[in-house]
C-alpha cells in the first residue's frame, strides 16, 4: 500500500449524514470481480441529479470527501471503500463513522479524520473554493484560512498508514510465531490441520 | 486444577491464540474458511497482484452458491447450461478458476456437494466443535451450531487468512441466552431463535458472542442448532455457539473430511471438555421461558420485528423509545400493514423454503409433513423449495418428499441461496409478500420492494396452503 502522510487539495462538502453503503455504493456492483472501476457507481443515486456535487467540474478527482455523521452505515461491503479509491478519495472527513466502515477504509489506505461537528461544518464552508490540507503525522487538518484542527487515530493504524504497511504484509512477517502455533496444534489437534486433504472425493482439487 | 472458570467461548480462542499484543488483539489462527464466489474475486486477485501464496490451502473450502439459478443446470445430454446474468457468469467462472489455481479444493455448480456453504460445512464434517471458522458473509455464524466459533468476514480479511491463515482480532465479551423448559409442540428452533431477537433486539448482541444454554437446545438436533446459531448475527452478536454434546459428535462421525482413527478419539475427548465451567461468568444474560414461545413471525423490515402468529401488528405508538416508533411507522408503510391487523388475516403471494438457515433435511420434512395430502391456495403464486444442497436434495428425494412439494404446487429446485436474497434470478415481485424462512427481511431483500415475513419451515408450508400467514397448529397438531 501507498505511505499516507499527507493528504492535500480540494475536498468534496458533501455533508450529507447517516450516507449508508447502499448509497455509497449500491448492491447491483457487488458483482463485479475487481476492486476497480467502482468510481463509475459511486454515489449513482446522487448522481442522476445532473447538478450533483460529484460531478462537477470543479471537484473532479478530489482526494478528500467531508461527510456527515454516521458515514459508511449499512451493510458492510468492503466495495465502498474500494468505490471511493476508485474516485480518487485517499481521505473522508466526518463527525462520526461507522465502525465497520472505517475499518474497511483503513485496510483500504483510506484516512478517516473525525472531528466535532462545528469544526465538520466549517469545513464544509471552506472546502466550497479552498482546498484542504490533513497532515497525519501531527494529526491536524488546516485550511489557507488558519484553520487548525486536531483529531485523534488509533496509534496502531497511524503506524500502519504512515508506513504504507498492510495487515497482510505485517501479519506475513510473524510467520515464526504461526509456525510455532501450527506445530503445536499439530500435536495437541491434529485432526485440524488436515483439512480437505482428508477426503478422497474425487472432487477435483 | 484451580483454574479460573471460563465459558465455553474462550476455551476455544485460547485455544487458537497464535499471540497476543500489549493492546490485547489477538492474532487467531483460523482452523476452517469457507469460500465462495461473490465474496472471494477480489480476495484472490489481491494475492495475484502482490504475489502471495495460500497458506494452508487444505483448510479452505470452496463452493459456489449466491449466483447460481436454482433451476437445472445441465441439459439433457449432460451438458451445462449456461447462466444467464453475465455478471454472474464471471463471478462463477472466477471461483471456478481462482480455487484450483490457488490449490483449494472446489466443489462445482454440478457436483452433488453443491449446496449453501453455510449447509455443506458441517454436512461434509468440515465444520468441526473447538474448530475457529470463516467465510465472507455474515451468517457464518450458523456452525456455531455444532460448536464451532464461527464468524463473518470482510474480503480484506478472506485475503488475509488465505495468506497467513490467521486473523487479528479483539476478544468479543460473552453472552449467554439462557432458555429453560422445552418448546410446546409445533414450535420450533426457528421460532425460538425470531423471538429471542424479539427479546434482545438487533443491537442487543452486539459486541458479543452469545452462547445458547438450557434444556431447549440441549433437546435439539444439530440442525436446529445451526438454525438457532445461523441467526445470532440477527441479534448483533459476532456469533453464536452451543456447546458440543453427545448429540454433536454422532452427528459428526463418519463424515467425509470428519477426523478418523486415533485422531477421532483424540477429538471427541478434547470435545467432552467443550463447555462453559460452572461458575465462569457471562458480560451479559437473558433468560427465556420456552414454554412462553408460540410459531413466531415478523411484521416489519428487520428480524427484531417478531410476534406470536396470534397477534397483531403492533402499533408504532407502542414502542417506548422514539427511534422504534419512527423505524415501526416506516416498517409498516413498506409492509403495507396496519396497526391492529390479525397476523393470521396477512395474505402471501410467495412462499419461499430454503436458506442457510432452513434447508436442511430435518426443514424439508417438516414442511412435507404440512403439505402432504394439501394444495397450495390459489393466491399463492410462487411457492419453491430449495434444498441447502445436493446431498440434502438427494435425501430428500430418496424420502419422497419431492413428490409431496410438486403434487402440493410448489416447485423443487436446485440447492443455493436463491430467493434468500435478491442476487440470483429467484425474486420476489415488489408489493408482494413472501412467507420465508430465511434470515433477513430487510427492505428489498428478496428483490427491489418485496415484502418478507420470516416463518419456520411448518409455518412457511401452512402459509403455502392457506394462502396467509397461518399458526400450523391449526393444520396439524
Ligand atoms: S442463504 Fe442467504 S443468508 Fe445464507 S449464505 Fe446464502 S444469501 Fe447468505
Amino acid at each position: 500500500m501507498e505511505p499516507v502522510r499527507t493528504v492535500e487539495g480540494r475536498a468534496i462538502p458533501f455533508g450529507r449524514k447517516n450516507i449508508d453503503t447502499d448509497v455509497i455504493i449500491p448492491a447491483h456492483w457487488l458483482k463485479t470481480i475487481s476492486r476497480e472501476g467502482l468510481g463509475k457507481g459511486a454515489f449513482e443515486t446522487i448522481r442522476t441529479d445532473p447538478d450533483n456535487i460529484f460531478d462537477s467540474a470543479e471537484f473532479a478527482g478530489s482526494p478528500i470527501l467531508v461527510a456527515g455523521d454516521n458515514f459508511g452505515c449499512g451493510s458492510s461491503r468492503e466495495h465502498a471503500a474500494w468505490a471511493l479509491l476508485d474516485l480518487g478519495i485517499k481521505a473522508v472527513i466526518a463527525p462520526s463513522f461507522s465502525d465497520i466502515f472505517s475499518g474497511n477504509a483503513f485496510k483500504n489506505g483510506i484516512l478517516t479524520v473525525v472531528l466535532p461537528q462545528e469544526q465538520v461544518d466549517r469545513l464544509l464552508e471552506v472546502a466550497r473554493t479552498e482546498p484542504v490540507t490533513i497532515d497525519l503525522e501531527t494529526q491536524t487538518v488546516t485550511t489557507p484560512f488558519q484553520d487548525r484542527f486536531s483529531f485523534e487515530i488509533d496509534p496502531f493504524r497511524k503506524h500502519c498508514l504512515l508506513e504504507g504497511l498492510d495487515e497482510v504484509g505485517l501479519t506475513l512477517a510473524r510467520d515464526a510465531q504461526i509456525a510455532a502455533y501450527e506445530a503445536r496444534a499439530s500435536t495437541d489437534m491434529p485432526w485440524f490441520a488436515k483439512g480437505t486433504a482428508l477426503k478422497d472425493t474425487g472432487i477435483p482439487a | 486444577m484451580a483454574s479460573k472458570p471460563t465459558t465455553l467461548y474462550e476455551k476455544i480462542w485460547n485455544a487458537h491464540v497464535v499471540e497476543r499484543r500489549d493492546d490485547g488483539t489477538c492474532l487467531i489462527y483460523i482452523d476452517r474458511h469457507l469460500v465462495h464466489e461473490v465474496t472471494s474475486p477480489q480476495a484472490f486477485e489481491a494475492l495475484r497482484m502482490s504475489g502471495r501464496t495460500v497458506r494452508r490451502p487444505e483448510l479452505t473450502l470452496a463452493v459456489p452458491d449466491h449466483n447460481l439459478p436454482t433451476t437445472a443446470r445441465l441439459d439433457a445430454a449432460g451438458h451445462r447450461l449456461p447462466i444467464a446474468d453475465k455478471e454472474s457468469a464471471q463471478q462463477l467462472a472466477a471461483l471456478e478458476q481462482n480455487a484450483p489455481q490457488f490449490g483449494i479444493r472446489y466443489i462445482g455448480a454440478t457436483d452433488r456437494e453443491q449446496g449453501i456453504v453455510h449447509v455443506v460445512g458441517p454436512e461434509q464434517g468440515f465444520s468441526l466443535p473447538g474448530a475457529t471458522i470463516v467465510c465472507g458473509d455474515s451468517h457464518t455464524a450458523c456452525h456455531g451450531g455444532v460448536g464451532a466459533l464461527a464468524f463473518g468476514i470482510g474480503t480484506s480479511e478472506v485475503e488475509h487468512v488465505l495468506a497467513t491463515q490467521t486473523l487479528l482480532l479483539k476478544q468479543s465479551k460473552a453472552m449467554e441466552v439462557k432458555v429453560t423448559g422445552a418448546l410446546g409442540p409445533g414450535v420450533t428452533a426457528k421460532d425460538l431463535i425470531l423471538h429471542i431477537i424479539g427479546v434482545i433486539g438487533t443491537a442487543g448482541g452486539t459486541g458479543h458472542v452469545i452462547e445458547f444454554r438450557g434444556p431447549a437446545f440441549e433437546a435439539m438436533s444439530i440442525e436446529s442448532r445451526l438454525t438457532v446459531c445461523n441467526m445470532a448475527i440477527e441479534g448483533g452478536a459476532r456469533a453464536g455457539l452451543i456447546a458440543p454434546d453427545e448429540t454433536t459428535i454422532s452427528y459428526i462421525k463418519g463424515r467425509p473430511y470428519a477426523p478418523k482413527g486415533a485422531d477421532w478419539d483424540k477429538a471427541v475427548e478434547w470435545w467432552r471438555t467443550l463447555r462453559t465451567d460452572a461458575g465462569a461468568t457471562f458480560d451479559k444474560s437473558v433468560t427465556i421461558d420456552a414454554a412462553t414461545v408460540e410459531p413466531t413471525v415478523t411484521w416489519g423490515t428487520s428480524p427484531e420485528d417478531t410476534a406470536p402468529i396470534g397477534g397483531t401488528v403492533p402499533a408504532p405508538e407502542s414502542f417506548a423509545d422514539p427511534s422504534k416508533q419512527e423505524a415501526a411507522r416506516a416498517s409498516l408503510a413498506y409492509m403495507g400493514l396496519e396497526p391492529g391487523q390479525k397476523l393470521s388475516e396477512v395474505e402471501v403471494q410467495n412462499v419461499f423454503i430454503g436458506s442457510c438457515t432452513n434447508s436442511r433435511i430435518e426443514d424439508l420434512r417438516a414442511a412435507a409433513a404440512v403439505l402432504k395430502g394439501r394444495t397450495k391456495a390459489a393466491n399463492v403464486k410462487w411457492a419453491i423449495v430449495v434444498p441447502g444442497s445436493g446431498l440434502v436434495k438427494a435425501q430428500a428425494e430418496a424420502e419422497g418428499l419431492d413428490k409431496v412439494f410438486i403434487a402440493a404446487g410448489l416447485e423443487w429446485r436446485e440447492p443455493g441461496c436463491s430467493a434468500c436474497l435478491g442476487m440470483n434470478p429467484d425474486k420476489v415481485p415488489a408489493g408482494e409478500r413472501c412467507a420465508s424462512t430465511s434470515n433477513r427481511n430487510f427492505v428489498g431483500r428478496q428483490g427491489p420492494g418485496s415484502r418478507t415475513h420470516l416463518v419456520s419451515p411448518a409455518m412457511a408450508a401452512a402459509a403455502a396452503v392457506t394462502g396467509r400467514l397461518t399458526d400450523v397448529r391449526e393444520l396439524v397438531g
